[in-house]
């Protein structure tokens, strides 16, 4: 009896100890999956012209994913300067301000907007952000003023990203240990001055690896993004230029994937370049947060 | 003293112009879906021409959407359910495997579901698959693992050591814990996590782009494409027709509705249901 438990409890042990492994194998695998399947196009073309050209000519066999990954940069960084002074604000007042009862409302919140799916931001820049984008455009003379632009692309992500960016800030600054508050406060400083030279600096790994993530957020974002950034394959000069993100280029194409030669290697390598760039960021924003956390 | 108030009012400002934000947001979705909404929308199917403004409804979509986040949730928490409780039972709390894997949990919560969608199309491919329910149902459930994982480890951390070494005390092998005690100790938090799983689910639209295809019927078998919500959404939206895109609004409408009730609902789980909790000992 007492063996059969025994027995029973190393089998179970060993299928779950197989499960978590496998985790870790799925990463491998979606690397290798990509990489083999965009194999086609690698073998044929050389990967500095790929990275480095603007010629996307699929029928002619061109494939440069240069203004795609300008592109997904511009709307990405654009989209991060606009949502990260907002939600260290927002994640200061949540922190150190406000009571009990206000930080759980702006919790709830910051999870609602977190739930929203993606098209459903997409609508809202559609119906909001593009027509505002578009009458101001109007006002300059000179070149189109649809407002599907880099603009309006990057205000409608800057809004997906706040939850996501606040939420992390705000456990960073909730991890600053109460009593180098209560020290800064005895010695006279004053609540901002707390903040400033005290929290702020303490927490400031924390608050850039939460920059890190939100990048890595931004960079990866479809449907909200095509629905509203134009989707042209070229570089954008001004903020009011459209602009084709990588994984519009994706989402956008799959309907012709195989029609045309090469293509469908050539996707699955723009999924594997926004794969790579979201892994380092990713891998190098934990690796931060966690020693953050060990620390404080 | 100015200056204090200042700042402390500006950044009060910022949080409540959040607040304003998402009313603003769910406000524009719910006045331009309720002048579009049709019963017949809810309850019909596509008819011929519904894409040129002609009869029916998105039914095929609801309940494709439905379907693919139920099966991805519930073979996701299949997944994630033992591991998390491998980690926190088994797995010694610093050993190398248990922090590789939930820095794996973590760096998989950070992948876009367009890299998912089109790792899962990749996958079909390679094994001559077409677009169909199941396809959609495993894709989302990768999307939907790092989500589960996360919530439910974070419950099962709650749950206090003592406990453990109480039953362990008693002679109970390590699975006897994570399966008989662990388990009923984690239940509501499971079930919130259950629920934010599927809300993550039933909004994806770049991961079922490729794996579950679009079609105006309800399916009949685990083998056929199915319509989902978001891309039912997306689809309306790009007609030059305005009584489609019309359509479009009502279809966000009714996603917005379910995101938000099954969003609200976790919440209330686990608030009603915690009190089932052991503390502690």
């Amino acid at each position: 009896m007492n063996s059969r438990r025994v027995l029973k409890n190393k089998i179970g042990t060993l299928f779950m100890k197989t499960l978590a492994g496998s985790v870790v194998v799925l990463l491998l695998a979606i690397a290798g999956g990509l990489f083999i399947h965009s194999g086609g196009l690698l073998t044929v073309k050389p990967l500095g012209k790929l990275l480095f050209s603007t010629d996307w000519h699929p029928l002619q066999g061109e494939f440069g994913y240069l203004s795609f990954i300008v592109g997904t940069l511009q709307v990405t960084l654009f989209a991060l300067m606009l949502a990260v002074p907002f939600s260290l604000c927002t994640a200061i007042y949540l922190s150190e301000y406000a009571k009990k009862r206000t930080l759980a409302f702006f919790k709830s919140v910051i999870d609602i907007l977190a739930s929203i799916p993606s098209v459903i931001f997409g609508l809202w820049g559609v119906l909001v952000i593009v027509p505002l984008v578009g009458e101001f455009t109007a006002l300059f003379p000179g070149g189109p003023a649809t407002g599907y632009s880099l603009l309006s692309a990057a205000l409608v992500l800057a809004v997906m990203i706040l939850p996501f960016i606040i939420h992390i800030i705000l456990e960073v600054l909730q991890s600053v240990s109460l009593s180098l508050r209560e020290a800064a406060l005895s010695l006279g400083a004053t609540q901002w001055q707390t903040i400033r030279r005290v929290i702020l600096r303490r927490a400031l790994p924390g608050i850039i690896a939460a920059c890190g993530l939100g990048l890595a957020r931004a960079f990866g974002e479809t449907m909200a993004v095509m629905m509203v950034a134009g989707n042209v394959a070229q570089i954008a000069t001004s903020p009011f230029d459209p602009v084709y993100t990588l994984p519009a280029l994706i989402a956008n194409n799959y309907g012709e994937m195989f029609s045309v030669p090469l293509y469908d290697s050539a996707l699955m390598f723009a999924a594997l370049i926004l794969f790579a760039v979201i892994l380092v960021f990713n891998i190098i924003s934990r690796l931060v947060l966690h020693r953050v956390e060990r620390r404080m | 003293m100015l200056k204090e108030k200042l700042i402390k009012n500006i950044m009060r400002l910022c949080a409540f112009m959040l607040a304003g934000l998402l009313v603003f947001i769910i406000g524009v979705i719910l006045v331009k879906g309720f002048t579009a909404l049709k019963l017949s929308m809810l309850i019909e199917t596509p008819r011929g021409g519904f894409y040129l403004g002609g009869e029916g409804g998105i039914l095929n979509a609801i309940v494709g959407s439905l379907c693919i986040a139920a099966g991805a949730t519930a073979i996701a928490l299949l997944v994630s359910l033992p591991v998390v409780l491998y980690l926190n039972v088994h797995a010694k709390r610093h050993s190398g495997l248990a922090e590789a894997i939930r820095f794996a949990f973590d760096v998989l919560w950070g992948i876009p579901s367009i890299v998912y969608g089109a790792f899962g199309f990749s996958c079909m491919v390679f094994l001559g698959l077409k677009a169909s329910l199941l396809a959609g149902i495993l894709v989302i459930a990768l999307v939907e693992i790092p989500v589960l994982a996360r919530a439910v480890d974070e419950v099962v951390r709650f749950v206090p050591a003592d406990l453990q070494s109480a039953v362990l005390s008693l002679g109970a092998t390590n699975g006897e814990v994570a399966w008989k005690v662990m388990v009923r100790q984690v239940f509501p938090g499971v079930l919130t996590a259950m629920l934010l799983a599927f809300g993550r689910g039933i909004g994806d639209a770049a991961a079922v782009l490729f794996t579950a295809g679009f079609s105006d019927y309800i399916p009949r078998s685990l083998f056929e494409p199915v319509a989902t919500l978001p891309l039912a959404i997306f689809f309306q939206l790009g007609s030059p027709f305005p009584a489609v895109q019309d359509r479009a609004f009502a279809s966000a409408l009714i996603l917005t509705i379910l995101v938000l009730v099954v969003s609200v609902s976790a919440r209330l789980f686990s608030k009603k249901l915690a009190r089932y909790r052991v503390h502690n000992l």
